[in-house]
């Protein structure tokens, strides 16, 4: 396996990553043990089993899982495989039912995991150790505002450590509605043929916005939304782009701050289709300064794309909020999942014109989505050609840009960089998350 | 669902007209078939009964939504479908019914192949319409909805033609 991926060149300034990352079976192999066997994983949202005896079917850096809620109400990951022979326990990819039964021998468990009947019982005598023959687990499952992840590894830091800034960015989210926030039923269940890091990359790549999703664009000034004031200066049309943050271990955003009191939705996004759904966008705006203050909802309502290391997207652009994962079964093939995540009593209003707003960009039958898969599918077929042309360029402001800049990417190779090669680069210090500069949660300045 | 001969006849020949429009990339053709307030829907896979108002969709479109995939798929900067990629529709087990008011309730299975840069994909699925007598064609499209037969969109990846 080639070993010099990166060049993080400060002086020239200049940033490369060499192309058989990507295609690389070798690479691949070493990334499931050094990087998805030891980070934390998303595994779902705890609004997706709603109910006690609820329970989602999935795979997690490709392994099978079952997340249940046990009679509890507690949120428990299995994986999904029977402690008796080994058999997928539950194969509907989601659905509600008090006991999870293995049909191959008839082994039954509760959704809390315990085996609670096994045909033909006396066979086994009195000593044979029924109490751990439960669904098994992954070493660790964590959640953070009802995020749910776990880690195939038991050792290393516990989930709120290993996301550390990007606990920030979820409260960003977890914080737009005082009732919560669920995921929608119907999950965009798609893939690329191509590497899975180049998804990372193009999940918070702003420099390909105007290029690749021009039709996008398109549609969004038809619909009547003026960007016309947006080159007189970003502040101007209400959305202030920020530059790339460093929110530490690989984890990044890119981001803006919605400075129009609540005169536009969001960076991108279609217009307002009339004043009373403006005025119920302002009601809402209202309550949340009310409650975070102006400063906090300015960036709430901002748009935000956020990476937690190594596949996990939560990307709010205002018009919509998709959680997205994805996993690579082959160098050149990942299978992608995404949900759509909302506040939970939203007005109906405002609801329908975020889900109208949420298709037309993401999914893979929206109107941005099927470019991104082409333009992934086609780099990766250029990469075949590795050995004559072995480097990808993520330069871009690297010169004393930090607004128009990839610093986000670079964040994320370096990481994966130094997990697959034990090689530490040093941070650029210039997007580094700062709480101070860059804001920190004030809960309960009105009461909850 | 009953269906007459004679409006299924007529129903065929429209969904036949329909599909050699698409296959033949007249798309501004195409859409002049959908009546003033219409909608294009893909559920989810995983939802195939889905609600377009509580539950995600694959597509979810209005007349204006419509006009734009239209417009925009015949222009160069749709760059999954530039260039144009070389489609084929079987349609049938068609059944239509009245629906009252001139209406007429239509279900049809679907097989779309996609093909494209060495690379064949298969989108198999339920067409379920709601047409109005009238118009040149016979009818016109209120609502079309197109069903997947498909547990995921995988290795497909992406919906970048008309379903």
């Amino acid at each position: 396996m080639f070993d010099r991926f990166i060049i993080d060149d400060r002086e020239t300034p200049r940033f490369r990553v060499h192309r058989s990352a990507m295609v690389d079976p070798e690479v691949l192999a070493r990334e499931r043990a050094a990087i998805f066997d030891t980070c934390w994983l998303y595994v779902g949202h705890e609004s997706e089993v709603a109910s006690r005896h609820d329970f989602r079917t999935r795979r997690v850096g490709g392994r099978p899982v079952i997340m249940t809620r046990d009679a509890g109400g507690q949120v428990r990951v299995f994986v999904n495989s029977c402690p008796h022979r080994g058999m997928a326990v539950e194969t509907r990819s989601e659905g509600n039912g008090r006991f999870l039964k293995c049909f191959y021998h008839g082994w039954s468990f509760d959704t809390a995991g315990n085996l609670v009947a096994m045909p033909d019982d006396e066979a086994y005598g009195p000593n044979f150790d029924r109490q751990n023959m439960c669904l098994p687990r992954p070493p660790r499952v964590e959640s953070y505002r009802g995020f749910v992840f776990c880690n195939w590894s038991s050792t290393g830091p516990d989930l709120a450590t290993y996301l550390g800034h990007s606990r920030t960015m979820i409260d960003l989210v977890a914080d737009q509605s005082e009732e919560g926030m669920s995921v929608l039923g119907g999950t965009h269940l798609y893939s690329m043929r191509a590497n899975w890091k180049l998804l990372v990359e193009n999940s918070f790549d702003a420099y390909h916005a105007m290029t690749t999703h021009q039709r996008y664009i398109e549609m969004i000034k038809a619909s009547g939304r003026d960007f016309s004031r947006r080159q007189q200066g970003p502040a101007a049309a209400g959305v202030a782009r920020r530059g790339p943050l460093d929110l530490g271990d690989g984890h990044a955003v890119t981001g803006s701050v919605d400075t129009s009191g609540g005169d536009v939705m969001g960076a991108l996004g279609r217009a307002f289709p009339d004043e009373e759904t403006r005025a119920r966008h302002k009601a809402r705006r209202a309550r949340l300064v009310e409650l975070y203050g102006e400063e906090w909802t300015n960036r709430m309502l901002g748009g935000r794309n956020h990476l937690i290391f190594p596949n996990l997207f939560i990307i709010d652009l205002v018009m919509g909020c998709t959680i997205r994962t994805f996993y690579p079964d082959d160098p050149d093939y990942m299978e992608i999942t995404a949900w759509q995540l909302v506040p939970n009593g939203e007005d109906e209003r405002l609801r329908q014109l975020r889900m109208g707003n949420f298709l037309t960009f993401w999914g893979p039958a929206g109107l941005a989505t099927p470019d991104d898969v082409e333009a992934l599918e086609r780099c990766q077929k250029g990469f075949a050609a590795h050995q004559a042309a072995p480097w990808n360029d993520l330069s871009r402001g690297m010169n004393g840009n930090p607004i128009n800049s990839e610093a986000q990417m670079r964040v994320f190779w370096r990481r994966w960089n130094e997990l697959m090669t034990g090689e530490v680069l040093p941070p650029e210090p210039e997007v580094l998350f700062d709480p101070e500069r860059d804001g920190r949660r004030i809960a309960g300045l009105a009461a909850r | 669902m009953s269906s007459s001969p004679d409006l299924r006849a007529a129903v065929e020949e429209f969904l036949y007209h329909e599909a050699d429009l698409l296959d033949t990339w007249r798309l501004d053709e195409w859409l002049a078939l959908f009546t003033d307030e219409c909608s294009y829907l893909i559920p989810a896979t995983d939802r195939p009964d889905g609600d377009p108002f509580r539950d995600l969709f694959l597509v979810q479109d209005d007349r204006f939504l419509l006009e734009q995939r239209v417009e925009s798929l015949m222009t160069k900067t749709a760059w999954a479908e530039s260039p144009h990629s070389t489609t084929r529709r079987l349609i049938g087990n068609v059944r239509a019914a009245d629906a009252g008011d001139g209406a007429v309730a239509v279900q049809a299975n679907f097989i779309v192949t996609r093909a494209r840069q060495s690379t064949v994909d298969t989108y198999p699925g339920r067409y379920e319409m709601l047409l109005e007598r009238g118009g040149p064609a016979g009818f016109r499209i209120r609502m079309r909805k197109a069903v997947l037969a498909l547990e995921e969109l995988r290795p497909h990846g992406r919906i970048s033609i008309i379903l």
